[in-house]
């Protein structure tokens, strides 16, 4: 069997590479609009019409192919190393001069290669038509115009690439003139190298000559560990080029590259390669919407009023069917009560499973209204500009504008998940910008912490649960930001990166890719709820039920019980265990009864928690939880929320369902907190303060040391965070009570 | 043709780049985005705190901060639309 030919995407960010690939592979797929979004290498299938299995890779969205950011080195490294059948580069077709500047690189690189040129939609809606054989001839591949969103020239595409792959095996790069100064020691050194065979297997010799001259610090280091003496007399050409050219003209080798790159673009793009039916100093559309999303004034009210109206959409609509699913789990909850025998399967059913995964699953229409929200802010390119917006702000912490979209991404609209947010600080250069948004963006209020906000203010701010969920999100940006502020000064001190990034056209969202989009990450949540918190659901249900009371103990309770039975006249204890009399029939006496037994019944259970090893746990934790005003119960939700922050509601339903006695009764969590004396309104806010801002979820710390490339980071994240919210809890507890808001 | 740091420009302001005058990481990703010497630019406006600034360059829109626009020389072209 002939081995699958692969197809590499490659192309500027906001190309339209995910669209494409999404087209091509019919994947489920994350459709972004702002840089950086495609970090992961993503792979898939295409099905050609003669029924051939292609395999397509999206790589990753980058400007250039220098080491600038680690997506342009993953990118390059895949291109060299992986050696694709043939590479697609998707270019936007309004926006032509600029995206041939990779693709001269590719050209450079010598890769096999077709161009499609997307976005002919946009581009003759600007007026701009293009000639793409033309441009086919003059750059030497051949160039097919596409539509990505709607399919239009993709099969055409398929084939010509497809043609391709099966005709180049070897790699053909393209000589550019880099002038008279360069020019010359370029020579020297491509003739170096090629005689050493100096990593040649890899790439071309001109190309290495000329990343050595970009002092391209990867290719040098590669270099330096392949054969150190062949490395350093390049090193050498290349300091004598750059000192030649910093006395004679003020300037680096690298801006003589970019500027003859630019001039060879341009030298073909003025062979009639574009007409434009209109002034190219006519304002877009697009210009004319960011005059006012970007207004002075109008542009920051603008985002504000967005951002509260995602919240008020999600809040409003997601009501219904969230009420649907909390009625379905209680059904469920009251049906497997009634219908198994007492015991440990029916307490593990309903308690552990029913009660945790059913708390999750509650807020899935929650979850999945705010992507939906995000999704079209995403796709319709407005969080670039709340980047650009914020940049300032951001800046005055020590971050950087994009440091905002891992934010975001994070939960910086309420309802992201700083899985993925951590790993969207790859976008950013600078390692200190990046530490400090990496360990600050867990403060955000992702998805997972959203259920404890909205169940703890939905009974206890009931009147004004949007402005307040709000607040906490402003609660969760200060707090991130100060704590970025703090690291910056302290222990990640040190200069501010580039900024120099762009602001796509505004594009209306697609219906499919919004669909994706918002199905994707609720998936992920789903499927988080239906492993890990199912198994640690049923773990922390075993903490909370062995080893169960001991004996002493039980038998008090017994005898307790055998003494109230036998203080009342037969009679009337017959009618109040009696099964078939109904509670309103009751006699004066046995009603009395009843209601004691049920005390002494939530008395049995409330003890057998506090003897399991959870209770104990808890009890100890009390020492010092009381200073926030978190009793045992709480600690132990607290505790479960180290694993994944849902747990925290699912665990607190456990730990109260198991206190009644009543597994039939379907109260839900809501009413039982509403009704406790031990909650109020300022024990609910020092807890949600604590669960915000306290060690991330268990996941998320392994990011953070991946992506931090140490498990220092991690554990300073888990403990940092433990002990500065508690800290910000104590003191909410504290003044709050003081001030008699505790009702 | 008056010739002006990029960050004295006003809204409005049309300009060809004569010189970037930076290496390094800041040079690179600012050559990479197309500010080229020779490349037309026009400012489109700024962020409400007056910076980061927003360009229009070749058929796209790019943004950077003031402190980097110090490093880019302009020729500017046109006197500022007068502003609404």
């Amino acid at each position: 069997m002939i081995a699958p030919i692969t197809v590499a995407l490659a192309g500027n960010p906001n190309s339209g590479k995910t669209t494409l690939f999404n087209a091509l592979t019919g994947a489920r797929q994350h459709v972004g609009n702002y840089p950086g979004v495609t970090v992961e290498k993503k792979e898939g299938f295409h099905l050609t019409q003669a029924g051939e299995q292609i395999n397509i890779v999206d790589l990753p969205g980058t400007y250039s192919l220098t080491a600038y950011s680690v997506e342009e080195v993953v990118a390059r490294d895949y291109l060299a190393q992986e050696r694709p059948d043939v590479v697609v580069n998707i270019v936007d077709a309004s926006n032509l001069e600029r995206n041939l500047y990779l693709t001269t690189q590719f050209l450079e690189l010598g890769v096999p290669m077709v161009v499609a040129l997307n976005m002919m939609d946009v581009a003759s809606d600007r007026g701009i038509a293009i000639n793409a054989e033309r441009l086919a001839e003059l750059l030497g591949v051949p160039v097919i115009p596409i539509v990505a969103r709607s399919n239009k020239g993709t099969a055409e595409l398929m084939t010509k690439a497809l043609a391709l792959a099966g005709k180049v095996k070897e790699w053909n790069p393209l000589h550019i003139s880099y002038g008279e100064d360069l020019d010359g020691v370029l020579l020297a050194m491509e003739k170096h190298i090629a005689a050493q065979g100096f990593l040649t297997a890899l790439y071309p010799p001109r190309w290495l000559a000329v990343k050595y001259l970009e002092n391209d610090s990867q290719i040098r280091e590669c270099g330096a560990r392949e054969k150190a003496a062949v490395s350093a007399s390049l090193d050498q050409l290349v300091q004598a080029a750059t000192d030649h050219l910093r006395k004679t003209m003020e300037t680096y080798p690298e801006a003589i590259i970019a500027d003859h790159r630019y001039g060879y673009i341009k030298s073909i793009l003025r062979q009639e390669i574009i007409s434009r039916k209109y002034d190219a100093d006519r304002l877009y559309a697009s210009d004319r919407i960011d005059k006012v999303l970007t207004n002075r004034f109008l542009g920051p009210l603008i985002m504000l009023v967005v951002l509260l109206g995602l919240y008020k959409f999600t809040f409003t609509y997601s009501e219904l069917p969230v009420a649907w699913l909390e009625g379905f789990f209680g059904g469920l909850r009251g049906l497997i009560g009634a219908w198994l025998p007492d015991g440990y399967l029916k307490s593990m059913l309903v308690a552990g499973v029913i009660d945790g995964v059913g708390g999750v699953l509650g807020f899935v229409p929650l979850i999945m209204f705010m992507f939906f929200g995000i999704a079209i802010l995403e796709d319709s390119g407005y969080l670039a500009r709340v980047a650009f917006m914020m940049d300032r702000i951001f800046r005055m912490f020590g971050l950087h504008g994009s440091s905002v979209m891992a934010y975001i991404v994070s939960g910086g609209i309420a309802g992201g998940c700083a899985v993925p947010g951590v790993m969207a600080t790859r976008t950013l250069r600078s390692e200190r910008e990046r530490l400090a948004t990496l360990l600050t963006v867990s403060f955000m209020n992702c998805g997972a912490k959203l259920p404890v906000l909205a169940l703890l203010t939905g009974v206890f701010f009931a009147s004004n649960q949007a402005q307040i969920m709000f607040l906490l999100t402003l609660l969760a940006w200060a707090v991130a930001l100060v704590v970025a502020k703090l690291y910056r000064v302290t222990i990640l001190r040190g200069e501010s990166t580039p900024f120099v990034m762009e602001l796509p056209p505004y594009r209306l969202p697609t219906f499919r890719g919004l669909m994706i989009h918002t199905w994707e990450r609720s998936w992920q949540y789903i499927k988080k709820a239906g492993t890990v918190i199912l198994a640690i659901s049923i773990l922390l249900w075993a903490m909370m039920t062995f080893p169960g009371l001991p004996e002493r103990e039980q038998e008090r309770i017994d005898a307790q019980r055998q003494e109230l039975l036998a203080s009342y006249p037969a009679e009337v204890v017959q009618e109040a265990t009696d099964e078939a009399v109904e509670v309103e029939g009751l006699s004066l006496a046995a009603d009395e009864l009843l209601t004691k037994l049920d005390a002494l019944d939530r008395q049995e259970a409330e003890k057998t928690l506090e003897y399991s090893l959870a209770g104990r746990a808890g009890r100890a934790l009390e020492q010092v939880s009381w200073l926030a005003g978190f009793d045992w119960r709480t600690n132990i939700a607290l505790v479960g929320g180290f694993a994944a922050k849902e747990i925290v509601v699912s665990t607190l339903g456990t730990a109260y369902s198991l206190g009644e006695v009543n597994p039939e009764a379907t109260q839900t969590l809501a009413q039982t907190l509403a009704e406790d004396p031990n909650w109020n309104p300022v024990v609910a806010f020092a807890l949600i303060v604590f669960v915000m801002f306290y060690a991330p979820c268990f996941v998320t710390v392994v990011c953070i040391a991946r992506e931090s490339g140490s498990w220092k980071w991690g554990l300073f994240a888990m403990g940092f965070n433990t002990v500065f919210a508690f800290g910000l809890a104590t003191l909410v507890y504290q003044v709050g009570m003081a001030l008699g808001l505790g009702g | 043709m008056p010739r002006m740091m990029l960050r004295q420009m006003k809204r409005g302001q049309n300009g060809v780049i004569v010189a970037v005058k930076v290496g390094g990481e800041l040079g690179r990703r600012i050559r990479d985005m197309g500010l080229v010497p020779g490349t037309q630019i026009t400012i489109q406006g700024r962020a409400p705190l007056y910076d980061p600034v927003a360009l229009r360059v070749m058929d796209g829109t790019l943004t950077l901060r003031n402190n980097e626009a110090d490093h880019i020389e302009v020729d500017v072209i046109e006197a500022p639309e007068a502003l609404p």
